[in-house]
């Protein structure tokens, strides 16, 4: 792999409020985690940016090294990396993510 | 790929030793699991660091022979 992924992945991380590393797209996810990760955003109403890593092999094993975290989808909030599919809902059932996006002033 | 629910769970239980572990095969084809791990190792550590600490357990299998794990931790009080 690349050193050039990974400034591209922390390039795209920075300058995007909210990413989602995820298989397939928004509109069409490819997998159950990340179908799940999309919905509660959409529930949330709030804007992403969607990357789809079975396009891009480099990408795909260039996100688990600059998060040190072996699955995806992975979801980036302000730069920080939020955690894949169990965290966010665990996060968006108790509230805490509704906090971060608040707190972030993404979302009313 | 996939992997029988006792090499899993031994795995997991000696990873986490004096923790609870429940691991449920979802749909019995031996590749979508979810785990709920109680620990007190968890105790003061964020979300993200909980799950690194079964991530870590089970790496070289998640993501490879281990095609879909849901996974819970919760904090025990010592």
């Amino acid at each position: 792999m690349s050193d050039t992924i990974l400034v591209q992945i922390k390039n795209d991380i920075e300058s995007n409020n909210i990413v989602l590393y995820m298989k397939g797209n928004s509109q069409i996810p490819q997998c159950g985690f990340s179908a799940t990760v999309c919905s509660i955003l959409n529930n949330l109403e709030v804007e992403y940016k969607d990357f789809d890593v079975l396009l891009d092999s480099d990408l795909r094993e260039g996100i688990k090294t600059y998060s040190d975290w072996p699955t995806i989808p992975q979801l980036y909030i302000k730069g920080e990396f939020i955690g894949g599919c169990d965290i966010v809902k665990e996060m968006y059932a108790s509230g805490e993510l509704l906090e971060l996006l608040k707190r972030h002033e993404l979302i009313a | 790929m996939a992997i029988e629910t006792g090499e899993l769970e031994l795995l997991i239980k000696k990873a986490f030793p004096e923790s609870e572990v429940i691991l449920k095969d979802l749909v019995g084809d031996g590749d979508h699991y979810e785990v709920t791990i109680k620990s007190a190792i968890f105790h003061d550590k964020s979300k993200v660091e909980q799950h690194r600490l079964v991530n870590q357990a089970l790496k070289g299998y998640l993501g490879g022979i281990l095609h879909a794990l849901s996974i819970k931790t919760l904090p025990l009080n010592n």
